[in-house]
């Protein structure tokens, strides 16, 4: 019997055969795993990039081709710009499949890869293209017409303020608080999931620029009168004044009716 | 004659060997005697004001609340007299020029412009803006918890039930002043209220049209409402709310307020303070202090964001839509009114799924909590006087029967959040509905059920304290190794406020026939009476009487460690420690039997 | 087992126990004279013991407490001055950064704050002041029975009685009748005057809306005619009709008026005549709620569904804008639309059914 097996009972030998067994596992899955996509700085095609990257991030979901699953939609004609709204505000890839696609501060893909999926997809079908940078930044903007302009077609699924709305069955329409311009034209122009398309024969891309103009000024947060408490409306001012207002009456009121020390 | 038992004590002992004052005294003293003088000389007023100086008022913090409506009733009239010299109450169409860049150029009516002026353009137009509407909204929070303390103590029973009826509408009018006065910057979020109002309207049998045509002088909107909304803000309620609120607080000068019972306090007196000089320094300090929150929030947290919400256009509209938060219920209601409610008859439409909801529920609702005090004094069948309030858990039925009414009212308000509630806890509003529909069915018997039997409980342990005394912690060893819990008896100054109550007997029903066998005209009434009044004291337990309580030291002198159970309505059962020689080692304090 | 045990802290009674200590019920203590027995019920044993408060016994404390209201009206006093100064001082534009609530007003912060200290000093002031140095012995003031004495009642009723047959009242029967026939009715003119002039009879108008065959559809508020092929699959557009450019009462126009747009695929429209009052799979549908009036403005562009926001009802495209959840009994109104010769979308009859919430003639 050689030395390592007459130890084969000892009590540290579980130990290290776990500590072997994990070792194994995790340098297999780093030498095998797909690897998140590296910034590529050779001119490869671009359009051969993305679909490399798409076949590794999207094609679970959105099929081989972009056809689309039972667990994701066609994305033929969505066009870049929904590529760039979708992924650049990191609703997509989604973690699992779910009513809604919500909003993520960590972006997976940095500007390059975005670009190059958004032009694989592009060349699937012509759909709605990245948009220009001269309206997609509310420069110039009129803030008085894109607030008419946003309240007539915008405030009843995202609220007044942006906050956002409630739909149908757990959907909602999200906050718009500092959203890119870029990525809130990008929406208006592919209806992304219930939101209905607003395409540049619907809203002119000179209006956009005015909505966006609108809502970058709410971002800037002011609140004349104080405490915003969400821009939800008198839900908020009624619990408000519920909890602080009579908390702080009765308690105003138990130390008046107190016997002094 | 009033006596006011009140001898040199406190500060005044310190300066119980000054000078007594001279009257007249000098300077400020001699004006203010002048000045009494004068007005005494022509109205003969010194003998009442004096009266009322030295008039007594219990002392409670629960007895504030109502001052809290009070004052916010008097910030609001004082504030609404500033907003109505600048507000303009119309609804002529303006392009705005005033300093709110992001609606400049935009078109809207007066009322709407003249609101943006007062939030940017004037001086503290925006903070006396925001105190009226953050006061209005205390206002009634305010009459609704002052409401509950009253109905949960009791103080709606003779001689008060008027004041009740006059607080029932008032609460009821005060919703209305509300909604006209929010309703007047004619901005979108507003507005739409206002045309839900108008389909509200529509939907009143035979008439429907004719009132939404009547009220808004034409086809919605019109040019009509807001000034008309103006009028009934700004005269027609306040003129009514005031006098109201007026025979309400002089019922309480006349009737006296009624007091929590305790040591001294009995039915026929009032303990407390005077308001000279206490009530004067503490109940119009409390103005101030009410005044001074009410400033403070206003200066930092807004309220009614016009700015934002744009001015009123029929075609835009915004998520989160819902009505200040005390119209909330009947918001909820219509969210949840099924739209099979709806019918076609005989060549009419009956809109059952809006009239419930936005006709009939609130005079429904304020009908019922008008006729409270005197369906229960039709079920007590107790025709005193009663100036001593009830503590809640004395009257089960009561305080089950108003938190059923609070859990069905709290349906309908969560109801009208059910979007807001959707968003923030990642709930779908189909879900929310659904549940809350059935919830306002379920919702109220079971809160009922629950505070009766907590009310029934806290009676018991009430029970407990008066005859073990309160638990203290100590374990005391005896010689024999026996251990038990020091209980302190409570003294009779506690104990007095656990045992002064009485409880109501269900009311016997007297034999419906006669010797001849003729049947009392009355006896189905009757019937129904004792019934119902079966309902409400069939559960009952009483206060401990001296008897009992002697019967319990008795017991204990000989078995410490023994307790007692009290069956419901009935006498009391000791249960003791099983012991051969009369000691068990093995029993808790809580003398739990053991075999 | 020792009887004398102080479980109960009773029987004897602790030099400084003052008067709390015995509170077993003694055969001999509260007894009914005469008769030896227990009360029924426990008696009323009247005020506790006074306690003093530290400024009742000890001058500096009384002193203190002075001085602590009085520099509560100071504060007041402060206040009101900060008020007065920033009033002039503060530019009404001029904002200030403050955390947890963004960019504020300054003017209505310094206002708000300084107005609130003007006032809360004077309020906790005076609580303070009665609190700490006015009497806080408890005073008592009897009641009396509500009720008037009989000597006053039946004077009363006298009163009245006397009043009435003085008045011959019950002697002339004539002058009763028809007193109450005058006063049953002199405030009708009154009630007739205000409630007959404060506005219009509906008769038909709220059977019909502006749109007429022909009228084209122009966006809200743009006011711009809209082709065919502008709309595309899955937008929404909200429309009026371009009518309302002429119309002198445009509000109460848009509110009956107001119109959605939507294009879906034809096929996915499954009523037929839905997709026949519709264009190549664009429909209008009035924006007007039938349950009480809101704009029902949300288009779910993947599920078509249409919710309004005040009561969440919710209208399916696909099935002619049935109801399929909430409050809303019927179905949307739909405008039937075609192409004119520009290509431009025109109204291709009125509305065939009063539009918004139903009222009792509707029908």
């Amino acid at each position: 019997m050689n030395a390592l097996a007459a130890r084969r009972r000892h009590p540290a030998a579980i130990a290290l055969l776990i500590l072997v067994g994990l070792l194994v596992t995790g340098a297999a899955y780093a030498a095998l795993a797909p690897k998140p996509a590296q910034a590529s700085t050779v001119s490869a095609d671009q359009v051969e990039q993305g679909k490399k990257l798409f076949l590794a991030n999207c094609s679970t979901c959105h099929g081989l081709g972009g056809e689309g699953t039972k667990d994701g939609p066609s994305l033929a004609g969505v066009g870049a710009a929904a590529v760039d709204f979708q992924v650049g505000t990191g609703r997509m890839p989604m973690a699992k499949p779910d009513v809604q696609a919500p909003r993520k501060d960590e972006i997976q893909f940095d500007e390059e890869e975005i670009a190059a999926m958004a032009a694989y997809v592009a060349s699937l079908a012509p759909g709605p293209a990245i948009p220009e940078g001269e309206y997609t930044t509310g420069e110039g903007g009129n803030v008085a017409k894109g607030g008419e302009l946003f309240r007539v077609n915008c405030a009843m699924c995202h609220n007044f303020a942006g906050s956002g709305g409630a739909l149908t069955r757990g959907k909602y329409a999200p906050s718009l608080r500092d959203v890119e311009g870029k990525h809130i034209y990008e929406a208006m122009v592919t209806g992304p999931q219930s939101m209905p398309v607003f395409s540049d024969n619907n809203i002119t891309p000179e209006s956009k620029n005015d909505i966006i103009a609108f809502l970058h000024s709410i971002d800037k947060q002011e609140n004349p009168g104080g405490m915003a408490l969400g821009n939800l409306g008198p839900v908020s001012e009624g619990l408000f004044i519920w909890v602080f207002g009579l908390g702080i009456m009765i308690g105003f009121a138990v130390w008046l009716g107190q016997k002094s020390a | 004659m009033s006596t006011t038992a009140h001898t040199a004590s406190g500060a005044d002992r310190l300066r119980a060997n000054d000078p007594e004052p001279q009257t007249p005294a000098g300077g400020g003293m001699k004006a203010v005697g002048g000045v009494a003088g004068w007005v005494d000389d022509r109205t003969g007023a010194a003998k009442g004001v004096g009266y009322l100086m030295k008039k007594v008022f219990p002392d409670h913090w629960s007895f504030m609340l109502g001052e809290v409506a009070m004052y916010s009733m008097i910030i609001c009239l004082l504030t609404g007299a500033f907003l109505t010299f600048w507000f303009v109450p119309s609804a002529g169409h303006v392009a705005y020029e005033g300093s709110y860049l992001p609606l400049r150029g935009v078109m809207m009516s007066e009322a709407y412009a003249s609101t943006l002026d007062i939030s940017f353009d004037i001086r503290g137009g925006l903070i006396i803006r925001q105190i009226h509407h953050w006061a209005a909204l205390l206002f009634i929070v305010a009459i609704n918890v002052h409401m509950m303390r009253v109905f949960f103590t009791g103080a709606f029973r003779k001689p008060r039930e008027l004041n009740w009826v006059i607080g029932a509408q008032l609460s009821m009018l005060a919703l209305v002043e509300g909604f006209a006065g929010y309703s007047l910057p004619d901005d979108l979020l507003s507005g739409t209220g206002l045309r839900a109002a108008e389909g509200f309207m529509r939907s009143i049998p035979v008439l429907g049209s004719y009132v939404s045509y009547f009220v808004f002088d034409g086809a919605f909107p019109g040019e009509a409402i807001i000034p008309r909304l103006y009028a009934v803000h700004v005269l027609l309620l306040p003129a009514i709310l005031v006098g109201l609120f007026t025979a309400h607080i002089v019922l309480v000068a006349v009737q006296k307020h009624t007091q929590y019972p305790g040591p001294g306090r009995t039915n026929d007196n009032v303990v407390g303070f005077p308001v000279m000089p206490v009530y004067a320094a503490k109940a119009g300090g409390f103005f101030f202090i009410v005044f001074g929150v009410i400033a403070l929030i206003s200066a930092l947290v807004t309220i009614n964001p016009i700015w934002a919400y744009g001015p009123y256009d029929p075609s835009p509209v915004t998520a989160g839509s819902q009505p200040d938060w005390y119209m909330g219920f009947a918001d909820g209601a219509l969210r949840l009114l099924p739209g099979w409610l709806e019918f076609e008859a005989f060549g009419f439409t009956f809109s059952f799924n809006v009239m419930i909801g936005a006709i009939l529920l609130i005079p429904v609702m304020y009908g019922l909590i008008t006729l409270y005090p005197f369906l229960e004094e039709w079920v007590t069948g107790d025709k005193r006087e009663h100036h001593l309030l009830d503590r809640p858990r004395n009257n089960p039925t009561r305080t089950g029967i108003g938190m059923a009414g609070i859990a069905a009212y709290a349906v309908l308000m969560f109801a009208a959040g059910n979007d807001l509630m959707a968003i923030k806890l990642g709930l779908s509003i189909n879900d929310i509905t659904h549940f809350l529909r059935a919830a306002f069915f379920i919702a109220p018997p079971i809160a009922f059920w629950i505070t009766k039997r907590i009310c029934l409980s806290l009676q018991r342990r009430d029970r407990d304290l008066v005859l073990h005394g309160r638990e203290t912690g100590r374990i005391i060893r005896t010689a024999e190794g026996r251990f038990y819990e020091k209980h302190e008896p409570l003294d009779p100054y506690t104990r007095w406020h656990l045992v002064q109550h009485e409880q109501h007997q269900p009311l016997q029903l007297e034999a419906g026939v006669d010797e001849n066998g003729v049947a009392s005209p009355t006896a189905r009434k009757d019937r129904l009476r004792a019934k119902v009044s079966h309902f409400y004291f069939k559960d009952r337990v009483e206060p401990v009487t001296p008897a009992e309580l002697e019967a319990a030291h008795h017991h204990e002198a000989h078995h410490p460690e023994a307790i007692e159970h009290q069956e419901p309505g009935g006498a009391p059962l000791v249960e003791m420690a099983r012991s051969g020689a009369g000691d068990n080692p093995d029993a808790t304090e809580h003398g739990r039997q053991r075999g | 087992m020792n009887n004398n045990d102080t479980e109960h802290g009773a029987q004897a009674a602790d030099p400084g126990s003052e008067g709390y200590g015995s509170t077993a019920v003694r055969l001999d203590q509260g007894h009914i004279e005469g008769t030896g027995r227990l009360p029924e019920r426990f008696e009323d044993p009247g005020f506790a013991p006074h306690i003093a408060r530290a400024a009742d016994l000890d001058e500096a404390a009384a002193k203190r407490a002075e001085k602590q209201v009085a520099a509560m009206f100071g504060v007041s006093m402060l206040g009101t001055l900060v008020f007065i100064v920033a009033y002039f001082a503060i530019p009404m534009e001029s904002q200030v950064f403050i955390p947890g609530i963004g960019k504020a007003n300054l003017s209505n912060v310094v206002l708000g704050v300084s107005l609130a200290l003007g006032l809360l000093g004077i309020g906790v002031g005076a609580v303070h002041w009665a609190k700490t140095l006015m009497p806080d012995e408890e005073v008592v003031e009897e009641r009396h029975p509500l009720r008037s004495p009989d000597e006053a009642r039946g004077g009363f009723v006298k009163t009245m009685l006397t009043g009435g047959t003085d008045a011959q009242l019950d002697r002339r029967p004539l002058i009763k009748y028809s007193l109450g026939g005058a006063l049953g009715l002199f405030a009708i003119p009154l009630v007739v005057q205000v409630v007959g002039s404060l506005g219009p009879l509906p008769k038909d108008e709220l059977s019909k809306t502006m749109w007429k065959k022909g009228d084209r559809l122009v966006r809200d508020p743009e006011h711009t005619p809209i082709k065919a092929t502008d709309v595309s699959i899955g937008s929404v557009f909200h429309v009026l009709p371009e009518s309302i450019k002429e119309s002198e009462h445009v509000l109460e126009d848009k509110a009956k008026a107001a119109v959605l747009l939507m294009r879906l695929e034809p096929d996915a429209i499954q009523v037929a005549k839905a997709r026949d009052w519709g264009y190549d799979g664009i429909v209008a549908y009035s924006k007007i709620c039938t349950h009480v009036g809101c704009p029902v403005g949300l288009y779910e562009q993947q599920t078509h569904h249409l919710l309004c926001p005040c009561h969440q009802s919710t209208f399916d495209v696909t099935q002619d804008c049935k109801v399929i959840f909430g409050p809303a009994k019927r179905p949307l109104p739909q405008l039937k639309i075609t192409v004119d010769t520009e290509g431009y979308l025109v109204a291709d009859a009125p509305f065939q059914e009063a539009v918004g919430p139903s009222f009792w003639e509707r029908g």
